[in-house]
């Protein structure tokens, strides 16, 4: 008990970096995901395609292959580009940007394919009420598609957002010094690695159950009106 | 873009020329020129497939007609071919005022279920047309109460009997205060016994000289209500005129057989 109270700052650095590369790799994976979704859903064929490909390919691979090749295969690709050009000499890609930039990237495409599938629920009538009225697309987006959209999205969202802050835990392999890198460190240096291990397992717990109590409650808000076993 | 602002006088409101529509290899309406006058109520009738519902949603352009040309007071729709070679509005402002002018009721009701029957009559005011949220509460407590919705105006859709919800909807097409209102079979997915009270919310436009286009069933609000009717068949109108004339003397067979079938 000694060492956990004695670790505890270093453990609360660990779980700030989860949370930070959680909220930014969420974001990343948002704005991936709305332009996946309209990318599918467009009437151009290529840009159908694009998005097609980016869906299929990232959420065929596993997400541990896709981090060590962004984190080593970019440091090198960039390198080499530093090189080549003459711009830079030497680069290197910070753990956290990478863990962002690969989280957003695989959960970007899991994301397009929850957008398109809530936006594919909205009754087409209500968008028509809307255009009928003379809404411009901006107003018809932000006042109709938006809360319907937000309303069909959350429950794939939430699945979303909990899976990703466990897929955090896999950036400790490139160094990043997420809870359970500090867990583990933690562990290894007072020799009680199973005390330290519940720690972090306990620290998902809550953080998971936070924000299904958190997002339940946003679910509410959007379902007001047509509520159903929420 | 011309947009020629003449209104003529005595000249038609809302007027089709020549509008064409084809799905695929499919020609659902071959030529279809209709002229409303102020004041107007025109019953469009149709067996299903006739092409009376992708008529009526060619003239505010949710449907993309494949030929023709919509004006209204003598102002064109400015429209361009779009990738399925169909004719879209080629000007986003003055198609989105249109709009504002041609309100429409549809079959489904179409009510924004996130918002209370007040918030839905209230959005385009304020978030269209740009009123303020006072006078358009106002505006849409009036149009409510005139549609017998006071007591229900905090319910959400999903809480209003279809009746309910359909006069909902015609308070939301009244909102822009509208110079034509499209009626889409606006009594069609309704139970037989709420059918009268959105008929008569429809009257009583009527007397109030509003001027309807309305696709519908309703034999008795075609002969009673309107002041023209149309019979449309396979794409063309077979019959034009005034409800009693058309309805009691129909030149066509089709028409005959129409009137039969949906006599009770």
């Amino acid at each position: 008990m000694e060492n956990v109270i004695a670790y505890s700052p270093f453990l609360m650095k660990g779980v700030t970096v989860t949370i930070a590369l959680s909220v930014c790799s969420i974001l990343l994976a948002v704005a991936l995901g709305l332009l996946g979704a309209a990318g599918k859903l467009s009437e151009r064929l290529w840009v159908q395609r694009i998005a097609g490909i980016y869906i299929t390919i990232v959420r065929g691979i596993p997400d541990l292959v896709v981090m060590l090749l962004l984190y080593f295969g970019g440091q090198v690709l960039l390198n080499q580009i530093g090189a080549l050009t003459g711009l830079w000499t030497y680069f290197e890609l910070n753990q956290f940007v990478a863990g962002v930039i690969a989280i957003g990237f695989i959960f970007g495409a899991y994301m397009s394919e929850t957008f398109r599938g809530a936006y594919m629920s909205i009754p087409v009538g209500m968008i028509e009420a809307g255009v009928s009225v003379g809404m411009t697309r901006i107003t018809l987006f932000r006042r109709v598609i938006w809360p319907q959209l937000v309303r069909y999205a959350l429950p794939g969202f939430t699945n979303n957002w909990l899976t990703l802050m466990k897929t955090t835990a896999l950036v400790s392999v490139i160094g990043l010094e997420d809870i359970v890198y500090n867990g583990f460190a933690a562990g290894r240096a007072t020799r009680e690695p199973f005390t330290f291990m519940l720690i972090a397992l306990f620290v998902y717990l809550v953080l998971t159950i936070l924000s299904d109590t958190g997002l339940r409650a946003l679910e509410r808000r959007y379902t007001r009106g047509v509520q159903r076993g929420v | 873009m011309a947009q020629a602002q003449v209104k003529v006088a005595g000249g038609p409101q809302l007027s089709a020329r020549n509008i064409h529509k084809t799905f695929g290899a499919f020609e659902v309406l071959k030529g279809i020129s209709l002229d409303a006058y102020n004041h107007d109520v025109i019953s469009i009738l149709g067996a299903s497939g006739s092409g009376k519902s992708t008529f009526l949603r060619c003239l505010n352009f949710l449907e993309s007609p494949t030929e023709g040309e919509v004006t209204l007071d003598g102002e064109v729709v400015a429209t361009r071919r779009n990738r399925a070679h169909q004719l879209e509005p080629s000007d986003r402002r003055q198609i989105e005022r249109f709009r504002t002018r041609v309100s429409m009721v549809f079959q489904g009701f179409n009510l924004w279920s996130h918002m209370t029957v007040l918030e839905n009559v209230m959005e385009a005011s304020v978030h269209v047309l740009g009123i303020s949220k006072q006078k358009a509460k106002d505006t849409a407590e009036g149009l409510l109460e005139r549609v017998g919705l006071s007591e229900r105006m905090h319910y959400y859709p999903a809480h209003l009997s279809g009746g309910q919800q359909q006069r909902a909807a015609i308070a939301r097409a009244l909102a822009v205060d509208p110079e034509v209102i499209l009626f889409d079979e606006p009594t069609s997915a309704l139970d037989p016994e709420l059918v009268g009270e959105v008929l008569n919310v429809m009257k009583g436009l009527a007397e109030e000289g509003r001027t309807m286009i309305v696709v519908t069933h309703e034999m008795g609000f075609a002969r009673d209500v309107s002041n023209r009717v149309i019979f449309l068949e396979q794409g063309r109108i077979k019959e034009d005129g005034p409800p009693d004339e058309v309805m009691n003397n129909p030149k066509s067979e089709r028409f005959r057989q129409f009137l039969a079938r949906s006599r009770d």
